[in-house]
């Protein structure tokens, strides 16, 4: 019996998938789920400590609740889903016109949307504080052309949401742009010819239809703004502080490993839960591969 | 009816079109404000610029702690090209050539990196080394760039992988190939678009990337870095100059492999003409 299920398993490693599987899939292992439970298992050590040789614990947990920092959990929520929303209307009708409308214009604007990806986050913020100063371009232009002044919008909270849209655009608008191309055109014809106004076919057909690319972009853009950390510092200065800036003061400006451990691992579970309950619903061999 | 219809549609056109350029617009202006920034005369930036000036170029040029920088940055960038190029070769024909029992758990396990906050995944990274006893360095930078750039670049070739047909594999091999043969004559110039763009992208991330070098460069720092401490306080116009020059650098990688693809496509083209 043994001897049986050792020999099936043998099988299937030597299967190509399996062996092309491997290199990534160890690698991955040693570099990727090695450091989350090194996390997870610091998350219940004493505060402050260095080793992972004392009694667990789970006063870090109990203490994350009665300290503060359900607010700057809830200014990650809030922000993301401010970011999620304006997204969305922003480049719909983009990617609409991308999937529907311009031909072969479409993959120039693929190319020029994607550009700004490879240029360090950093470099693209810093630009916008640049815009955005006092006597920055925006200000500066304001006053020659106009003579009024515009001092004023960087390090507030508008100014961290304009570099979170900014800096997530694609992310939304690629997967929409593979959800919306997934509808044949017939149907919607053939709504119209069933007498369906605008409004009803954006409803009936567009909508339902492009769901699974709308609600991959969604998501993607909601986890990687909730665990954003550039935007509210470079854009915001202090005017925000969001979770991914409290996880990094605690592991280096306090020295508590424990603590920063606790308020990573609330990080990950949460985004961990959405991004399982959109795997269990959605395909990927359909959505990338197009089969 | 249809008429008045024809027109609406055509009017939501236009309006359509506008709004993708003014996105469009949006998505450069930091970039054209930094170039801004680094051609002006004064310590600090304002706008109109009143004089404009090069000098700060010609230091950049120079300065031997910039050159260190590049060199870092340099270094970190083309070994995660290498690396991750050739694990995710494997990787991605695991993910979308072959059909084995595990294959829809593993394409989802393995794509979970990228939806990781990369300062977290830095800083757990930094709690793994000093548990594994492992300094700090732009070494260690590699490491932890992969992580997150090897699921990328698996996905990137992934695409390309999916529109290959294996029955051009399993033809060479009747036709008496060895394996060796059927990867390098078959296999790889097939997928080679995909491995193009997959290091085109490993390359640049990595070139870019800020959150991960943070925590795991230990003494060294890369370009991104020296930009953001100096952002955050001691402000020089080399700031805007250097972010001009990786900005320009990486413009002209991708103007170079355009050319280079647009010369083998019409190699290509000829010899399927001729042949």
């Amino acid at each position: 019996m043994a001897q049986g299920s050792t020999n099936s398993f043998l099988r299937w490693l030597r299967q190509p998938g399996v062996l092309a599987a491997i290199p990534a899939s160890v690698f991955l292992l040693i570099g990727f789920a090695g450091p989350l439970v090194m996390v997870v298992a610091y998350s219940f050590m004493p505060s402050k400590t260095f080793t992972l040789m004392q009694a667990p614990t789970l006063e870090n947990f109990t203490s994350v609740f009665t300290d503060s920092y359900y607010i700057s959990f809830s200014w990650s929520f809030f922000l993301a889903l401010v970011t999620v929303g304006l997204l969305l209307a922003i480049t719909y009708p983009i990617a609409y016109g991308m999937a529907k409308l311009f031909g072969k214009w479409a993959n120039l604007v693929t190319l020029l949307v994607a550009l700004p990806l490879l240029i360090s986050e950093n470099i693209r913020l810093f630009g916008w504080v640049l815009f955005l100063l006092k006597n920055g371009i925006m200000d500066g232009s304001l006053q020659t052309l106009f003579g009024v002044s515009a001092s004023g919008p960087l390090y507030t909270v508008p100014a961290i949401v304009l570099g979170l849209v900014y800096v997530y655009l694609p992310f939304m608008l690629f997967p929409l742009v593979i959800g919306l191309s997934m509808i044949p055109d017939t149907l919607k014809e053939a709504a119209s010819d069933l007498g369906a106004t605008r409004l009803q076919i954006f409803r009936e057909v567009e909508l339902p239809l492009s769901m699974p690319g709308i609600m991959i972009g969604c998501i993607l853009t909601f986890i990687l703004t909730l665990g954003s950390l550039a935007e509210s510092k470079i854009l915001g200065g202090q005017a925000v502080v969001m979770i991914a800036d409290d996880i990094e003061s605690a592991f280096t400006f306090a020295q508590n490993w424990p603590k920063g451990s606790v308020l990573s691992v609330l990080l990950i579970a949460l985004s961990g839960l959405i991004v399982f309950l959109l795997f269990r619903r959605i395909d990927l061999d359909k959505i990338i591969g197009k089969r | 009816m249809n008429l008045v219809k024809s027109k609406r549609n055509r009017v939501s056109h236009i309006l359509i079109v506008l709004w993708t350029v003014c996105v469009l617009i949006f998505l450069y202006i930091p970039m054209v404000s930094v170039v801004l920034a680094s051609f002006s005369k004064q310590r600090y930036f304002r706008f109109p610029v009143p004089a404009w000036d090069t000098r700060w170029y010609e230091k950049a040029f120079v300065s031997l702690s910039v050159r260190d920088l590049i060199w870092t940055s340099l270094s970190v960038a083309t070994l995660v090209t290498i690396i991750s190029v050739v694990l995710a070769f494997f990787g991605a024909l695991a993910f979308a050539r072959y059909d084995w029992k595990g294959r829809k758990l593993y394409q989802r396990l393995i794509l979970l990196p990228i939806f990781f906050p990369q300062a977290v995944l830095g800083l757990a990274l930094l709690l793994w080394f000093s548990a594994v006893g492992v300094t700090t360095s732009w070494h260690t930078a590699v490491f932890a760039h992969l992580i997150w750039i090897l699921p990328i670049v698996i996905l990137i070739m992934s695409i390309q992988v999916y529109s290959f047909d294996p029955a051009l594999e399993e033809a060479a091999f009747d036709l008496g190939a060895t394996r060796l043969q059927v990867l390098r004559e078959v296999t790889l110039p097939i997928l080679s678009p995909g491995i193009v763009s997959g290091a085109i992208f490993a390359f640049l991330l990595s070139w870019g990337n800020f959150p991960l070098s943070l925590f795991t460069t230990g003494a060294d720092q890369t370009v991104p870095e020296w930009l953001y401490a100096k952002m955050v306080s001691g402000y020089t116009p080399m700031v805007p100059t250097l972010g001009s020059l990786t900005m320009g650098s990486a413009a002209v990688l991708l103007f170079f492999a355009y050319v280079i693809y647009l010369l083998v496509q019409r190699r290509r083209g000829a010899g399927a003409g001729t042949g």
